[in-house]
């Protein structure tokens, strides 16, 4: 039985952008806020990053999707896919990625779609880019993990729950910064978050987000791409996962026999929180931005309900031309404005102000 | 909710397209029928790069109910480097950090949305440039 996904015209990324809107709260005033401090010594992050008040998916998917264009080079029209992972769209009907497509001249030969799963939305939206352009249907899709996470005033999600977006060109492996080696995806159906339609706050089932769901699927899914693959974690410079929190892909790396100093240049978490479907790749800009030719990347997503997809790519020398043509995943994260806890409930639509 | 009026608008909103006069090259935002300067009606779209500087600006504290949740914002007369003085709301940008002559670009955000059931429109703002 094959497991291992890999197309059949050799494929890579062309292009890739970042975009992380300003605002941040510190963990640590949300704490006083409701906990009185108790759990400033044990916080999941320092701060998350927070959308402006005129910031949403589609807007955040603007930029990084620009930036994405600016390092490709490529005609916006030769894109044929624009395919937005996120559980933050701002419509229920009526999908992010025509707007996305309009404002940036992909539109109008193209095809557009909304993909949906947990925080792994966005590297479903990449599987289906490298699908298109790996059989040779297209030459060139473009694949965003964007969200603008949500979560209840006083929940524990509350310390985490982030925004950004991260936009990645696929295309034939010749132009590629970086060429994809292989894939694998894992998938169980498993009750660990969710939000059913018309609710604006996910709940989570507290015994299942960690053993069951993250560190289950995201272990599979990375330890059988590198049996598939015969890869030691040796051969691995860099390790990218999604990351809920600081400690779960540091404990997640650990277990899979990863050194610490293999996850650290796409480990964001502690200045940005969770940004949910853009987690991982937003880990994978970040590398990157840095990564040296021959550089071997292992990026695993994971969203909950809950599945896991791990990807293997293999760093050229186009990297170096390529990366200065945009700002790089570090401008945004320093680009920071930081706001008090009112301010935060004001952006984040908190305040309920007696509209319908 | 004037939906047909955020159709028609949208290459200007998403692109920052106006015009341009055929003979005498005149550059115009929003894109006009017939030229200001010599009257001929053969103009072309144009797109703007975006980028441009504050000529004058003036913070709103009382907006349009639309724009309640932007406020305080700022809204300047950015000249473009192409020519054309245009009005656009400033974003990313305290009103006390906002100066004449300010370099700016052009970013695509939301511009209202009037209600939770309503369209969303979305258009150009500007900021300071991000490098
Ligand atoms: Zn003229």
């Amino acid at each position: 039985m094959k497991r291992l996904l890999q197309p059949t015209r050799e494929t890579g990324i062309v292009g890739y952008g970042a975009y992380i809107p300003r605002c941040r709260i510190t963990a640590k005033e949300i704490s006083t806020i409701w906990r009185g401090g108790r759990d400033i010594d044990n916080l999941p992050v320092d701060e998350i990053s927070l959308p402006g008040p005129d910031e949403d998916v589609v807007t955040m998917s603007i930029e990084a999707a620009q930036n994405a264009l600016l390092r490709a080079g490529i005609s916006p029209d030769e894109i044929r896919a624009v395919y937005t992972g996120s559980e933050s769209h701002p419509y229920a009907v009526k999908t992010t990625g025509t707007l996305i497509a309009e404002v940036l001249d992909i539109a109008p030969h193209t095809s557009a779609a909304d993909l949906q799963f947990g925080c792994k939305a966005g590297s479903e939206a990449l599987l289906a880019g490298v699908g298109l352009v790996g059989s040779g249907m297209a030459d060139y899709a473009m694949a965003l993990g964007v969200d603008s996470a949500q979560a209840r005033p006083a929940d524990e999600l509350e310390y985490t729950a982030a925004a950004g977006a991260a936009a990645l060109i696929l295309g034939p492996a010749t132009e590629a910064v970086a060429v994809l080696e292989g894939a694998y995806s894992y998938v169980t159906d498993t009750p660990d978050f969710f939000r059913r339609a018309y609710r604006k706050y996910p709940e989570h089932g507290n015994r299942f987000t960690g053993d069951p769901g993250y560190f289950k699927h995201i272990q599979a899914s990375i330890s059988t791409l590198m049996e598939e693959m015969q890869l030691r974690p040796e051969d691995i410079s860099a390790l990218v996962l999604h990351q809920p929190n600081e400690r779960f892909p540091r404990k997640a790396a650990k277990t899979l026999g990863f050194s610490q100093t293999q996850l650290e240049t796409g480990l964001l978490a502690r200045k940005l929180g969770n940004t949910y479907s853009s987690s991982a790749l937003l880990g994978l800009t970040a590398v990157l931005d840095s990564a040296k030719p021959g550089d071997r990347i292992l990026m695993a997503g994971y969203g909950a309900g809950a599945g896991s997809d791990a990807f293997c790519f293999v760093v050229t020398d186009r990297i170096l031309t390529m990366r200065d043509k945009a700002p790089d995943t570090h401008t945004y994260i320093y680009r920071t404005l930081p706001v008090d806890y009112l301010t935060y409930a004001r952006l984040k639509g908190k305040i309920n102000t007696g509209g319908e | 909710m004037d939906l047909p009026r955020i159709w028609r608008l949208k290459s200007q909103r998403y692109k920052l397209e106006g015009s341009q006069c055929k003979s005498c090259q005149k550059l115009s935002f929003p894109p006009v029928q017939v030229c200001s300067d010599c009257r001929s009606q053969e103009i072309e779209p144009f797109r703007f790069a975006g980028k441009g500087s504050v000529y004058s600006f003036s913070t709103v504290y009382n907006p349009l109910t639309q724009f309640t949740e932007f406020v305080p914002y700022v809204v300047a007369l950015i000249d473009l480097a192409e020519g054309p003085r245009i009005t656009a709301q400033l974003t990313d940008v305290k009103p006390e950090d906002v100066s004449i002559g300010m370099k700016v670009e052009m970013v695509i955000r939301k511009i209202s949305e009037q209600s939770d059931k309503g369209a969303i429109v979305y258009g150009y703002k500007f900021r300071p440039p991000i490098k």
